[in-house]
């Protein structure tokens, strides 16, 4: 395997084949110009990469558990300022969180908000793949409506998850943060570049990375990134950025929405939605209004992005 | 040789955040709940006014305070924080990744009772709670021994490897004023010395994984090295007080014997009200009568071949619990039972006291030790 790419997460690691966190990983942390530290919380990435007595990491590497990824870099990051003072650590050091969905959405989200509120200087990355995966698909806030998950399963009575996604990076937003970007793993480049303004950001930054898992999402392994590329051809996971006010102007003007990549024809969530056994369900003729309700939701959410940049 | 001390009156609290002063943290995760306030208000006026240097970190949850304390220590720094009942609770989760990763994070605990129903006055309800948490835990009787448990515990959480809870009195103790001696900064900077971690997350040149995944063939070894280190820290514990007794000329031990000698009857008991118990014995030996008390001091690991040795003259032994151990044993009547089985024909009674805030007095151990108090509950 490319060294480069290996650099920092080596191979050999147990993740699924057709996983979507492995490139997310190696293309955020390609983007470090100064050593880095990784907080990791419970979850997929964690189990896949840490087996002792191996480990994926060749940069210091924490887990503690599920809720508190946020909270144990903060902790991190003081030790490094307060040794740095004292001379015992020298030149800079960034540190990165990466949590799944439910370790951040909702597990973790209070750990998050008051890191993001504490003003630590780190990169939170979120790999979000829409439910608890490493527990066998269980959903999660971020499960998107209409999915099928294993305690949100389509019956007579249920099209699945019935409750529509908690919008996390408004949330983030809220804690006015320099920098937050919404990315996908089908986008490396545009990974990239969001990765280095996060990681040239001063005080907390957040990325929300759209990270496929073939296993639940049910697809062949062969397809994550058509998969992904889907999700955001259809406007199912805009790509854009938000560069808070008072925050630092990365990625656009003070309190500005700017979005990295539009396509020139969405195609319909359709498109997107049938590539997946888990939304299979909604092609019954009897769910054919789910689908027209989704379809309206990711325009009502995009036509708001588009608002807030302005243009 | 002894250094140079200076009197002073003070509460608990006060005597907890002055002695955390004297070691230097690097670190210090801070969430706040009553009764254990004024330890971290005293330590933030230190930092305002430049006379500590410690990182304070004001998380948003007790939780979010040992998970930072795991990952300040887990990065190579000093790491102190402080708590108390719902707080500790809270915590119950990363108290045993902090063991677990063998970090040694000292942490006070001013003890309180727990909810249902609500209630923020002093028992051990709380730190009995977190008794299989791998932490090692101290108890104190008043101001002058958190101030001491407090430099003893740093040094001995460093040295062994395991985190470290020095437990005083909610209230009792934390809102006391006492009088007590201290030591200059530059005896307990010594005494403590500097904290030389073998492995950290930000030595970047030689990269660890802190929070590995065990499995079947190996989660079994980790946790039997940590109970071998656990086992071992009461030898440590030793020498570390021997030591500090010789710059301060004050002694402590595994558990304190107060006129135990000949003691027909003994007292058992941990915490402030050993000091209430100590009038009382005082008072019937005035009268003839033999009692004694002893004083748990180390509570984890459990002294039991000591306390065995120390009990097992004695015709009857009571044990005074400040904390319920729902379904079971109080929790010092369990070990006290445990360390005697062999010695089984002495007489031993439990009685559970102080639940809540509720107060101890002296006439109460009286009657106790005199045999006129019948029932499981000092109420």
């Amino acid at each position: 395997m490319n060294k480069e790419l290996t650099k920092h997460f080596a191979q050999g690691h147990s993740s699924c084949a057709g996983c979507g966190f492995p490139a997310a990983v190696r293309t955020i942390l390609g983007e470090a110009k100064t050593p880095i530290v990784v907080a990791n919380a419970t979850g997929c990435l964690e189990v896949t990469s840490t087996i002792y007595p191996y480990s994926a990491w060749k940069v210091p590497y924490i887990h503690s558990a599920f809720e508190n990824a946020a909270a144990t870099i903060s902790g991190v990051e003081r030790a490094y300022k307060a040794l740095y003072r004292k001379g015992k650590i020298k030149g800079r050091i960034k540190f990165i969180v990466f949590g799944g969905d439910g370790g951040t959405y909702d597990i973790g989200l209070q750990s998050l908000s008051g890191a993001l509120e504490r003003g630590h200087d780190f990169v939170y990355v979120c790999y979000d793949n829409g439910g608890y995966m490493n527990t066998g698909n269980q959903r999660s806030s971020a499960t998107p409506y209409g999915a099928a998950t294993e305690t949100t399963p389509a019956g007579k009575e249920s099209f699945g998850k019935m409750e529509t996604r908690k919008n996390l990076m408004e949330i983030v937003n809220a804690h006015r943060v320099a920098y937050a970007a919404q990315a996908n793993v089908a986008y490396l480049q545009d990974l990239k570049k969001k990765a280095k303004k996060a990681l040239e950001t001063e005080g907390p930054s957040f990325l929300n990375v759209f990270s496929p898992c073939q296993n639940n999402w049910k697809f062949p392994t062969s397809q994550y990134v058509n998969v992904a590329k889907l999700a955001t051809e259809t406007n199912f996971w805009p790509l854009y950025e938000i560069s808070a006010i008072g925050g630092s102007a990365y990625g656009g003007e003070n309190g500005k929405y700017k979005i990295t990549h539009e396509p020139s024809q969405p195609k319909p969530i359709a498109e997107f939605l049938k590539t997946q056994g888990r939304f299979k369900h909604l092609f019954n003729e009897k769910n054919n209004p789910v689908i027209d309700r989704i379809q309206k939701m990711v325009n009502e959410e995009f036509a708001r992005i588009v608002s807030l940049t302005g243009e | 040789m002894i250094h140079s001390t200076k009197k002073l009156a003070l509460t608990g609290g006060y005597a907890a955040a002055l002695a955390l002063k004297q070691i230097e943290p690097d670190v210090m995760p801070v969430y706040p709940i009553t009764p254990q306030t004024p330890i971290i208000e005293t330590y933030a006026k230190f930092c305002a006014d430049g006379e500590a240097e410690t990182e304070m970190i004001e998380v948003e949850s007790e939780h979010s305070a040992m998970s930072a304390a795991v990952g300040a220590s887990a990065a190579g720094a000093r790491t102190v924080t402080a708590t108390s009942s719902q707080g500790l609770a809270l915590m119950n989760e990363i108290l045993y990744i902090a063991s677990g990763m063998r970090l040694p994070i000292l942490m006070l605990v001013s003890a309180r009772a727990l909810s249902a129903p609500l209630n923020i006055h002093g028992d051990h309800s709380d730190v009995m709670g977190a008794r299989d948490a791998g932490w090692i835990q101290i108890f104190c009787e008043n101001s002058q021994e958190v101030y001491d448990k407090t430099i003893i515990g740093m040094k001995l959480a460093e040295k062994v490897k395991l985190p470290v809870m020095v437990i005083m009195d909610g209230f009792n103790t934390s809102h006391s004023v006492e009088n007590l001696e201290v030591l200059d900064d530059k005896t307990v900077k010594k005494f403590v010395g500097e904290y030389r971690p073998e492995k950290h997350l930000l030595d970047i040149e030689n990269p660890v994984t802190y929070g590995a995944l065990a499995l079947q063939n190996v989660y079994f070894e980790f946790k039997i090295d940590q109970e071998e280190a656990m086992g071992k820290a009461a030898d440590e514990y030793e020498k570390i007080t021997g030591e500090y007794e010789k710059i301060s000329g004050r002694k402590y031990g595994l558990f304190e014997k107060y006129k135990t000698k000949e003691a027909e009857k003994i007292l058992v008991i941990a915490g402030s009200a050993a000091g209430t118990a100590k009038d009382a014995v005082d008072e019937l030996r005035k009268k003839g009568e033999k009692v004694g008390l002893l004083k748990i001091e180390l509570f984890r690991p459990f002294p039991y071949k000591e306390i065995s040795a120390a009990l097992k003259n004695a015709k009857e032994i009571i044990v005074m619990d400040r904390s319920l151990s729902s379904g079971s044993k109080p929790a010092i009547y369990s070990e006290v039972l445990c360390s005697m089985y062999n010695v089984s024909s002495i007489k031993t009674s439990s009685i559970v006291y102080g639940l809540g805030g509720r107060d101890v007095f002296k006439k109460q151990i009286e009657q106790i030790l005199e045999g006129k108090f019948n029932g499981n509950y000092l109420t």
